[in-house]
């Protein structure tokens, strides 16, 4: 859906994520980017160059906020300190909708800095759809949910990873951020298809998608968004996007970063795909 | 971190048993590595890792219940590992690699990350190397100084700056009324080694480092260039690590301007805080430091807190 309640009916277009290696950059020669995702926590401060470098990001450009450590999976309470902190972020940045992931990573107050899979059972998808609307409702933005890429599933769980993500956004009321790189990853870990997981999400409920590059080793696939989207991750994308509508995308590329515009234009790459679902659909 | 249940929960419908399943996991995730850097064999009670993962974590047909869990146990060490390079690279240097990681793994483990960000990993670190000097002898005074400096990095980087206090707001109150605060993003150290160039000169040699890499003969160019920077000898420092536009610096101080800088921040008044300074100071010499440090906008009103302090 290119515009809905769950990205705050915003028609945004191919986003990059902001990162260091290019603030000189985009600061001095003002490209043309559609928006800039950014990863909430590094601008989480009290002071100093980084809010200070996102206000001048703001002048100029669109910015769509995106989170790592809100694990609305995990059991503890959303922390009320966290989210104050996050909302006075929501007002300086104005996002029209912030996402953050599926999964959980901090019990009892102490931290992984990982997006640790969940366990999928009703249970934690009522408990996580809880947190979801309890966060939604404190910082009174649209929240969509990413799905993550993993490495371990469990004995515990009672139904498929896709069916879990729906059962937490329709019991939530809130928007998807899909991953499609994430599932390509996933699926290769746990041995699904992959267009299985595209076919049976609630499509409306799109709000973003994000692309990315991963690493195959002999075992396994590891997410590292160090390398260019590979092919069958675009084909899933052009799939995707035939199903949900074009929605805003996201280029992930946090390692081993090239330079500006090879990252630009390799995000602008979606936009081969996002032309041939509209000429599909006519 | 609370105690993990003996078993994970073979059923998890109520958000008890979703905890006791993160406690089992997150129990295995931040378990230190063998010496091999993989999975330790045995859980924490003793029983084999392998039984203990099969138990909640399914296998494939590539790997087994234990390898995917020494996945997330590896990722979990590489990456805060790596947040303790980046944030203290004076004190990896001073330490030396192999004393460096000793410390890294015992502090990651007795200390796990208590905040939603990997700013604050080493927030706790100056009080952890007080409290197990063992880890960093005998070099243990050096150590703490190095790591009292970098965390002053951190938060002169990303510290809050409050509302400067103008000269016109100075002029209305006496001096034996007048409370002046320093911006909380500012912190006064007190050194024994002049820990600020050392740790200035391994920066240095790490950009040389890098640069040198990109070059044809790097390795000669490297070697060459790139010499450890000798461990800095006793000399009484006195160094305020403060930001100005928004970048960070460190002002060396005279030791009676330190007194007087340190008198004011733990709050007493203005003409109190000048007689710490001692008597030998000269009044012209006082007028000129306070010149300074209000072109620097170090002064705020007294009494106000950073939203976010070190412990």
């Amino acid at each position: 859906m290119p515009a809905n309640r769950f990205n705050g009916n915003c028609d945004y277009g191919i986003g990059i994520g902001l990162r260091v290696p290019h603030y000189a950059h985009i600061l001095s020669k003002k490209p043309v980017v559609d928006w800039f995702e950014i990863i909430s926590e590094n601008f989480m401060v009290d002071g100093g160059r980084p809010l200070e470098l996102l206000d001048q990001i703001l002048e100029q450009y669109r910015v769509v906020q995106h989170g790592v450590s809100m694990y609305f999976g995990s059991a503890d309470k959303p922390d009320r300190a966290h989210l104050t902190r996050l909302k006075a972020l929501v007002k300086r940045t104005k996002t029209p909708w912030l996402s953050d992931h599926l999964c959980w990573g901090s019990v009892d107050g102490t931290y992984t800095h990982d997006l640790l899979p969940m366990p999928y059972t009703f249970g934690a998808a009522k408990r996580t759809a809880q947190k979801i609307k309890e966060v939604r409702d404190f910082l009174e933005v649209p929240i969509c949910v990413e799905n993550v890429s993993s490495y371990a599933e469990f004995h515990a769980s009672e139904m498929t990873e896709w069916e879990f993500l729906s059962e937490v956004v329709e019991l939530a009321d809130c928007g998807i951020l899909l991953d499609v790189n994430n599932i390509y990853v996933s699926s290769k870990n746990h041995a699904f298809n992959p267009y299985d997981y595209l076919n049976n999400i609630p499509h409306h409920r799109v709000g973003q998608m994000h692309v990315a590059g991963h690493t195959r080793f002999e075992k396994y696939i590891l997410d590292t968004h160090d390398h260019p989207v590979l092919d069958p991750v675009w084909k899933m994308y052009a799939h995707a996007t035939r199903q949900c509508g074009v929605s805003a995308t996201l280029l992930e590329w946090d390692d081993k970063i090239p330079s500006f515009d090879e990252v630009h234009n390799e995000a602008l790459k979606a936009n081969e795909f996002i032309d041939g679902a509209k000429k599909a659909k006519k | 971190m609370k105690k993990p249940p003996k078993h994970a929960p073979a059923r998890i419908d109520t958000t008890e048993q979703l905890r006791s399943f993160q406690r089992m996991m997150m129990t295995a995730v931040v378990r230190p590595l063998d010496a091999g850097d993989n999975l330790n064999s045995k859980w924490v009670d003793g029983r084999s890792m392998a039984k203990v993962a099969s138990e909640f974590i399914k296998p494939n047909d590539r790997l087994s219940s234990f390898e995917r869990l020494e996945l997330y146990n590896q990722m979990y060490w590489y990456r805060i590992y790596e947040a303790m390079r980046d944030d203290c690279p004076g004190l990896q240097a001073a330490m030396g690699e192999k004393a460096f990681s000793k410390l890294s793994k015992a502090y990651l483990t007795q200390r796990p990350s208590r905040s939603f960000t990997l700013r604050d990993l080493c927030s706790r670190l100056v009080k952890f190397l007080a409290d197990n000097p063992r880890l960093t002898a005998p070099r243990t005074k050096l150590a703490i100084e190095i790591a009292r400096f970098e965390w002053a990095q951190t938060v002169a980087f990303d510290g809050e700056a409050l509302p400067v206090v103008t000269g016109e707001s100075l002029a209305r109150t006496p001096p034996n009324k007048l409370k002046l605060g320093l911006q909380p993003y500012i912190t006064l150290l007190s050194l024994r080694h002049p820990v600020d160039t050392y740790v200035m000169s391994v920066k240095r040699r790490e950009v040389m480092r890098s640069e040198a890499s990109n070059t044809p003969d790097s390795k000669v160019v490297a070697k060459k260039r790139t010499r450890r920077p000798a461990l800095p000898k006793p000399a009484p420092t006195f160094v305020a690590v403060h930001r100005l536009n928004n970048r960070l610096f460190y002002k060396r101080l005279d030791p009676a301007a330190f007194k007087i800088l340190e008198a004011l921040s733990s709050g007493v008044v203005l003409s109190r805080a000048i007689e710490a300074g001692g008597p030998a100071v000269k009044p012209a010499k006082v007028r000129d430091w306070f010149t300074s440090w209000m072109a620097l906008g170090w002064f705020c009103e007294a009494g106000n807190k950073s939203a976010r302090q070190a412990s």
